[in-house]
């Protein structure tokens, strides 16, 4: 019985820090439907300026306040402002990205203010170290203690506050339903931007209260403790702030207790408190059915216009045909640079560029394609090089085969992974996944069997009959050739029966089963499908490093993967080589920075992934749409006269006079007009025609 | 044998009872009208049948074969088609595209293998039907334009061809002609009527428009806060005072 005390007791504080976590999640998810994956850089950002603070010589409380009331309250106050207030009627994936480009983005900019040198935590109230008094006979140290008390207080002035206030009650209707209670008078705007708030308030108190718990300040581990958190959430239905403490709590009881008795020295007891989040995760989110639903609850949603899906236009020929041309110009230019032309280490960058491109291709089969988003690439991307280096070192079988065995192990994976995720959807499925990557990086990939821990395992290149693969310059076209193979087999599967049942799923579930759709074999066979591509992608990273370990596949390389996609582009084969190829290009510039500028990357691809909720097709896809539009209006400036004869303007206003409901619901105002006027005057002419024209008089 | 035949079904959520204990048959080819105000349960009906929602209790036969444990995509391979009150429509997909993927699923879907090599495009025979039912319901010339683009009656439309390609046996409409212009209501009696008579699909037509229920069903089905109240033919079903009763309150 001591015993156990003396593992519950160390639990509490832990458990309070995630439960302050917990709160403050469960509080933005209600308030404006976004779950905030920032926040575990929030509350590093409040813990950095309190340390870098008292550090100088600042008295604590001053410290304090800075940055816990002033700095932290304000960054949710921008996030609010700018982003996530025009998020809320939009689908699971637009509010989830950018809270993922802030994750990568905040802890980059932190970097570039302090620098690289290691931060020591300061502590808050109490001597940290100090033994107030033992309870069980285990000591109650200063840290533990205020971190409890400071969480117990602040938790029951929430409570007061969201039961028996003013701005309790309205935040609580603006939950419900945003347009409903602005049409009773509370300002919605206001009321969610007080949330951001309030729970950024949480983050950087849990922020400051868990840093003495670390040696060192670092972003990766808030970002652990953030899937804590969001286990605790979850435990919580991300609906009630009493469970969401109750479930933090009894997390970190439960964590340190289980770790207690596991037998020490072993993967098991190592890995388990990260990954002990997932196994809750995955239970609490299996279990709980009522997060299925998410905030749709809400009675006037339909008042909202429905969010408009991403769709490339139909383009003139010309226009067309001149961006294929030099698109290929463009790849033949890069081939040749990779290949000789510019001195220095260009070959090994393009062929990363290329690997990288295919590990991106499953992002795009999975989330441009299929709707939905995966924090695990990286651990499917990891699972096919430690198969290729496993079969290729243990058992000598051929490299290549092996390749496409880490390929299979990765989506039989993937397939595994879907299955809970079947029963949940849209943020769950990211979580989720996100909690699985932990779960392998901490625990499966040490095993020696699979990824051998730290120490990783050497992987040969391939040699097929008498070619050798093994030299740079054969690798590469080895690998574009995979590239070449994988890309187009996602353009062959955007365009056949596969890629239109994701299209009409993403549009509507119950439509999709209506016409006889089968979702649970869709949705389970594109997780697979994509972790087979990003299980061969890996393969091919692992024999291009030709030494790989678990820290190449760890779980920060899939948030930063998706960011990056979602970037440059995510719905096209294109999208995911730009993609691929940019970051290997400027990864490599970077390094020619100082080193404080090292996480640049992560700054301007965390700040591109925030244009996903105006642009969901990509920066990069957006700017060249935007010279296509140009070219467009070129070239029917030099055909004006053609353009009048092929298709007259249709009459505008119908000519029998009655009212006319306005053809158009969304956007596309000229579109649906023309379409209609058509109809209408019954000239039966080309629709496609004037699909096309009703485009080029939007991009006008 | 029915085609349909529905027994004692019930569904409650929570404490607002949806159906209870409802009996229904609609045989092969046949014409049936459901009506009642809103709140009887019409939808809940066709989300048992089609099984996006589980009932409580009561067995649904379909072409004799009990089709309740069966999940909603075999039913609808089965030849149930079906249209929504609130659009189901895949927004982003253009009509045509609509029809083609729906012809391929409910013929048994694509081979993935065939997809991965660049086989999976629709063939010239599937474009051909494509185009007919786009012709029948009078879409040709919005047949590439985005959904999202089209007008609330064009989406109902789109809905209805969708529903109407591929071995049909049982189309199940709600409320087909809200947000239909005359002319547009006109074509939707016109392919009903066609679809009845050419292809023997039996109709199962939920609809406040009671001129429009009219001339397309032989029966009418009354149901109110989930029971069915009258059954019948629609003068007979019109002349009931408790018809009249649930419809408008009391009888003037």
């Amino acid at each position: 019985m001591t015993q156990f005390l003396s593992y519950v007791l160390p639990g509490i504080p832990y458990g309070c820090a995630y439960a302050l976590m917990a709160t403050g999640l469960v509080l933005t998810y209600r308030a404006s439907g976004v779950f905030n994956l920032a926040f575990g850089a929030q509350a590093y950002v409040s813990a950095v300026v309190f340390s870098v603070a008292v550090g100088n010589g600042w008295p604590v409380w001053a410290a304090f306040v800075v940055a816990v009331v002033l700095i932290s309250p304000a960054i949710g106050l921008l996030m609010e402002r700018f982003l996530f207030r025009y998020t809320r009627t939009a689908g699971p994936l637009v509010k989830l990205v950018p809270t993922l480009g802030l994750l990568i983005a905040i802890p980059s900019i932190v970097q570039m203010a302090i620098g690289t040198a290691p931060r020591l935590p300061a502590a808050l109230v109490l001597r940290p170290v100090h033994v107030y008094f033992h309870l069980a006979g285990s000591a109650v140290s200063g840290e533990e203690l205020s971190t409890t008390v400071i969480t117990v207080v602040v938790v029951l002035a929430l409570a007061f506050l969201l039961g028996s206030t003013a701005i309790g009650l309205r935040m609580r209707a603006v939950v419900e339903s945003p347009r409903m209670s602005e049409l009773s008078g509370v300002r919605a705007d206001r009321t969610s931007a007080f949330a951001w708030a309030l729970s950024s308030l949480f983050a950087g108190l849990a922020g400051v209260l868990l840093a003495p718990i670390y040696a060192v300040l670092s972003a990766s581990d808030f970002t652990a403790l953030l899937v804590a958190a969001i286990a605790a959430a979850a435990v919580a239905g991300f609906d009630s702030l009493p469970l969401a403490l109750a479930g933090g709590i009894g997390l970190g009881v439960a964590q340190e207790v289980i770790g207690g008795y596991l037998p020490s020295g072993t993967v098991l007891s190592s890995g388990l408190r990260p990954a002990f989040p997932f196994v809750v995760l995955a239970i609490a989110l299996v279990l709980r059915r009522s997060f299925r639903q998410g905030t749709a609850g809400d009675p006037l949603a339909s008042c909202d216009p429905p969010t408009t899906a991403f769709r490339p236009p139909v383009r003139l020929p010309e226009v067309a045909v001149g961006s294929r041309v030099f698109g290929v110009l463009v790849a033949g230019l890069m081939i040749a640079v990779a290949l000789a032309l510019v001195p220095g280490n260009w070959e090994f960058v393009f062929t990363l560029g290329i690997v990288l491109s295919i590990i991106f291709l499953s992002i795009t089969l999975l989330t441009g394609m299929g709707g939905q988003i995966s924090l695990c690439q990286a651990t499917f991307a990891g699972v096919g090089a430690f198969t290729v280096g496993q079969l290729a070192v243990h058992f000598g079988t051929s490299v290549l085969l092996a390749t496409v065995l880490g390929g299979v192990l990765a989506g039989a994976l993937g397939a595994v992974v879907a299955l809970p995720v079947l029963r949940v959807g849209g943020i769950a499925v990211g979580l989720l996944t996100l909690s699985f990557a932990l779960l392998a990086d901490n625990v499966l990939f040490l095993y020696p069997w699979a990824g051998n821990g730290a120490t990783g395992l050497t992987v040969p290149r391939p040699m097929v009959g008498n070619v050798n693969f093994a030299g740079a310059g054969a690798f590469f076209w080895l690998a574009l050739a995979v590239l070449v193979l994988v890309g187009g087999a996602v353009k062959f599967l955007q365009g056949g029966t596969f890629g239109q049942e994701l299209a009409a799923l993403r549009g509507s579930e119950t439509g999709s089963v209506a016409i006889g759709i089968d979702v649970r074999r869709l949705r389970v066979m594109v997780f697979a499908l994509s972790a087979v591509i990003a299980g061969i992608g890996g393969a091919l990273y692992a024999m291009l490093e030709q030494s790989v370990s678990v820290d190449d596949f760890n779980y920060q390389f899939s948030l930063v993967f998706v960011v990056v996609v979602a970037a440059v582009g995510v719905y096209s084969v294109a999208g995911a080589i730009e993609a691929g190829l940019l970051y290997a290009v400027l990864t490599q510039l970077v390094t020619s920075l100082p080193s404080r500028y090292s996480s640049l990357l992560a700054l301007v691809f965390g700040l591109a992934a925030l244009t996903y909720v105006r642009h969901p097709e990509g920066v990069v896809a957006y700017g060249k749409a935007w010279v296509l539009d140009r070219a467009e209006q070129l070239v029917r400036h030099l055909r004006r006269d053609e353009v009048h004869v092929a298709a007259p303007p249709g009459p505008q206003v119908p000519t029998d006079g009655g009212p006319e409901p306005d053809g158009s619901r969304i956007g596309g105002r000229g579109l649906g007009r023309v379409a209609r006027s058509r109809h209408r005057a019954g000239t039966g002419s080309a629709a496609a025609r004037g699909h096309r024209r009703g485009h080029g008089g939007e991009g006008s | 044998m029915a085609l349909l035949e529905i027994t004692g079904l019930a569904k409650r959520f929570g404490d607002i009872i949806a159906l209870s204990a409802v009996s229904l048959r609609v045989e092969e080819g046949e014409s049936v009208g459901v009506v009642g105000p809103n709140g009887a349960g019409k939808t809940t009906l066709f989300d048992c049948v089609l099984g996006v929602v589980q009932p409580d209790s009561g067995q649904i036969l379909f072409g004799g074969r009990r089709i309740d444990s069966m999940p909603p995509f075999r039913r609808s391979r089965l030849g149930i088609g079906r249209t929504f009150q609130r659009l189901e429509l895949f927004s982003s997909m253009t009509p045509r595209e609509h029809l083609l993927v729906t012809e391929r699923v409910r013929a048994g879907g694509g081979r993935l293998w065939k997809d991965v090599i660049g086989l999976g495009r629709p063939s010239a025979d599937e474009r051909r039907t494509a185009d007919e039912v786009l012709e029948l319901i009078g879409l040709s010339d919005v047949a590439d334009v985005p959904v999202e683009a089209l007008s609330l009656g064009h989406c109902r439309l789109v809905e209805l061809a969708r529903a109407l390609v591929g071995p049909l046996r049982l189309l199940m409409l709600d409320e087909p002609s809200s947000g239909l212009d005359e002319g547009e209501r006109n074509t939707l009696v016109d392919v009903l009527r066609r679809v009845r008579h050419e292809r023997g699909v039996a109709l199962l037509v939920v609809e406040h428009d009671l001129d429009l229920v009219a001339a397309v069903v032989d029966r009418l089905v009354v149901l109110d806060v989930g029971r069915v109240i009258a059954d019948g033919s629609v003068e007979e079903v019109m002349a009931d005072p408790a018809v009249r009763r649930a419809y408008l309150g009391a009888v003037p």
